[in-house]
């Protein structure tokens, strides 16, 4: 599962590009800087019913380190 | 303590080595190329000697930079045309506050001039040849053995203000040969630490060195505190040196060589009761401007004599404040007279004058 | 739950300026994570660029000095020099490295200086606007080549990576790229490399990493990462250019 901070996130979509399972998508709320943030589709999903593994390609593809990873 | 019979250019750089100069980064030009040869073996037998002999005098002054900023003593040399090159680097020296010293042997210019010696380098020296307000130690010696002493205190007054030093000599002080006494070595480990230094932030946080202050109102205050400093340097480091100056009617300003040739010039004059006196500026900055004023109550007269179209005249009359009349002689492109020859200029004029 | 990604130790924690999708954030991210698993903090030291990354020195927590433009190689030098057992890096984009320094660049490179350099290739000068850049690629519009570059106009963008492996003194040359989290960890292992190679002595070392620019582009971000694939890297290509180690993989 991830965690995307959304007040350093950009915009700048590649996460969502790079989301084997398109888990992640654009917000419609505008954070502190303007951005429409990205966000995590199953933030509120219990574990059970994610299908995020945890393969970090959002994290490693985000620029401004917004994202962090966890893995059960 | 013995002396030995070394050329300027050498001597130079003997006394750097021995005040603890490890790091010389140069390129060869004339009338200094003795520098880099001498220091590619000197410092090649030397532990922790780093010499290169660099791609350009623009690399060179920012190896300088580099190896200053690790804390080593580091210094560059070159003539004219290369100290242009090095002017950006010499503004970020001083904006950066790293010690440096750089030894520019001037000859004939502009452009690519020729190898004979002048003094046209020093408004390039003085008045910040770089960009930005911003102020060097600029000293100008006038013969080897000054060349061995200022050079030698040139690393302390660099460490001691974190200010780049320049030493203003020519291809003459270069090129010629005389007896001199250096300076006892440095031991390097005896030097005071500096706290300021880019070494990889083991035990302490990490640290940056930059000029880049985006901010005016930071940016301003950064100009300030440069000028706080300089005005200390002002306070503390005016160096000149008079002669024949009690009962002068005329006093020479002069520096660097052709203060040595005035003295011969003088001293032909004095023999023949003229009563002629010089003030020589050793520090061209901070530039004596107080004593050269206090020469006002007792003459009136003011004769600046160097190798350029009228440098260090402008300084003189800044200093004058309007008191007394200058006269200015100056003889361009690497002419070199003889004592007899400026006597006869100065003497015509001292006549012209009614002096006598 | 394990946490296995969060922000590297040795960035502090300043939010980069730098805008959507560029690849300077993700290179401090990558030389972040280096620095912390090879465990370089102490005793790195970098010399930022001038240009976007000028303010470098507020993200790495690690010493750092400022170059003026173009003369991070000479100031390298000097501080590689008198400081032989620290890792020193250059951290340039390519007007810094390839027009106004490049003699600095290949002199170092020559002499088998024992630094590294990570040169940022985005084919512009980003932070004053979008000029052309000595690796601005024939038909590229920038501000300063209207119409795009032209051969007779502008002449023809220079392959600097491919030049320094000819230099006798360079060890290591790679050229990898950030528009992929699969080029963003092959990047990140040759930054490693690079500094291995340094540690170990071998000589001047470079790992020239293809960046995206979406501003000056004017592109989105996830197409300017399809531009590198597609335009940029058939005149970069990607891959190691020179290698003396011997290595045959090239993980730290």
């Amino acid at each position: 599962m991830i965690e995307i901070d959304l007040e350093l996130c950009k915009d700048c979509k590649l996460c969502i590009s790079v989301c084997p399972h398109r888990l992640i998508e654009s917000s419609d709320k505008m954070n502190q800087k303007g951005y429409y943030p990205a966000i995590f589709t199953e933030k509120h999903l219990k574990k059970e019913g994610r299908k995020c593994t945890g393969c970090s390609l959002c994290a490693i593809a985000c620029p401004e380190i917004a994202i962090e990873v966890y893995r059960a | 303590m013995p002396k030995v019979l070394m050329r300027g250019n050498h001597v130079v750089a003997e006394a750097a080595v021995r005040a603890g100069c490890r790091f010389y980064f140069g390129y060869p030009i004339t009338p200094q190329n003795e520098i880099p040869e001498y220091m590619s073996e000197r410092l090649s037998n030397l532990e922790g000697g780093v010499f290169i002999q660099a791609e350009s005098e623009v690399a060179s002054i920012h190896m300088v930079i580099g190896a200053s900023m690790a804390g080593g003593r580091a210094m560059t040399s070159s003539s004219g045309p290369g100290i242009s090159l090095k002017q950006e680097g010499i503004s970020f020296l001083s904006a950066l506050e790293l010690p440096a010293v750089i030894v520019n042997m001037s000859r004939g210019g502009p452009g690519l001039g020729n190898i004979a010696p002048s003094q046209s380098d020093y408004f390039q020296a003085t008045r910040g040849g770089g960009h930005g307000d911003y102020r060097t130690i600029v000293l100008a010696p006038n013969s080897c053995q000054e060349l061995a002493n200022l050079a030698y205190e040139a690393f302390d007054l660099a460490d001691k203000y974190r200010i780049p030093v320049i030493i203003l000599g020519d291809g003459m002080l270069g090129q010629m040969m005389e007896p001199v006494e250096l300076p006892p070595e440095v031991q390097i480990k005896k030097l005071p630490h500096k706290d300021w230094t880019l070494t990889g932030a083991k035990g302490r946080p990490s640290r940056f060195i930059r000029s880049l202050i985006l901010d005016p109102i930071e940016e301003e205050e950064h100009n300030w505190k440069l000028m706080r400093k300089y005005e200390r340097i002002i306070k503390e480091e005016v160096r000149w040196e008079t002669s024949f100056a009690d009962d002068a009617k005329l006093m020479v300003v002069a520096f660097g060589i052709a203060a040595r040739i005035a003295k011969g010039a003088i001293k032909r004059m004095r023999d023949e009761g003229l009563k002629v006196g010089l003030i020589r500026p050793i520090s061209l900055w901070p530039f004596p401007y107080k004593a050269i004023k206090e020469l006002t109550k007792k003459v009136r007269h003011f004769f600046v004599f160097e190798m350029n179209m009228g440098q260090m005249l402008e300084d003189v009359k800044l200093a004058l404040e309007g008191n007394g009349e200058v006269h200015f002689y100056g003889r361009p492109g690497g002419i070199i007279l003889t004592p007899l020859e400026i006597s006869r200029v100065i003497s015509s004029y001292y006549y012209q004058k009614r002096l006598g | 739950m394990k946490k296995v990604f969060s922000r590297p130790k040795s960035l502090k924690k300043t939010p980069f300026h730098y805008c959507p999708g560029c690849g300077h954030s993700l290179l401090h991210r990558i030389i972040g994570e280096v620095i912390d698993e090879m465990n370089l903090q102490e005793r790195i030291i970098g010399i930022p660029p001038a240009g976007c990354a000028v303010l470098a020195y507020f993200y790495f927590d690690i010493d750092m000095g400022e170059a003026s433009h173009g003369r991070g190689a000479a100031l390298a030098t000097g501080m590689k020099r008198a400081l032989p057992d620290r890792v020193v890096f250059t951290y340039q984009g390519d007007g810094d490295i390839a027009a106004i320094g490049i003699a600095e660049t290949i002199h170092a490179a020559a002499r088998g200086e024992n630094f590294s350099t990570i040169f940022v290739n985005n084919g512009v000068y980003g932070m004053t606007g979008g000029q052309m850049a000595p690796t601005t690629i024939l038909g590229q519009h920038t501000t300063t080549s209207p119409g795009g570059r032209k051969e007779r106009r502008d002449g023809f963008p220079i392959n600097l990576s491919e030049m320094l492996a000819v230099a006798k003194g360079s060890s290591y040359i790679e050229r990898t790229a950030v528009n992929s989290p699969a080029n963003i960890l092959k990047t990140k292992k040759a930054i490693a490399k690079a500094f291995r190679v340094q540690l170990e002595g071998y000589g001047f070392s470079l790992v020239e990493v293809l960046s995206p620019c979406p501003t000056n582009w004017k592109m989105e971000s996830v197409e300017a990462c399809k531009w590198i694939d597609e335009v940029m890297a058939v005149h970069f290509p990607l891959g190691v250019l020179k290698d003396i180690t011997g290595d045959k993989k090239d993980a730290h």
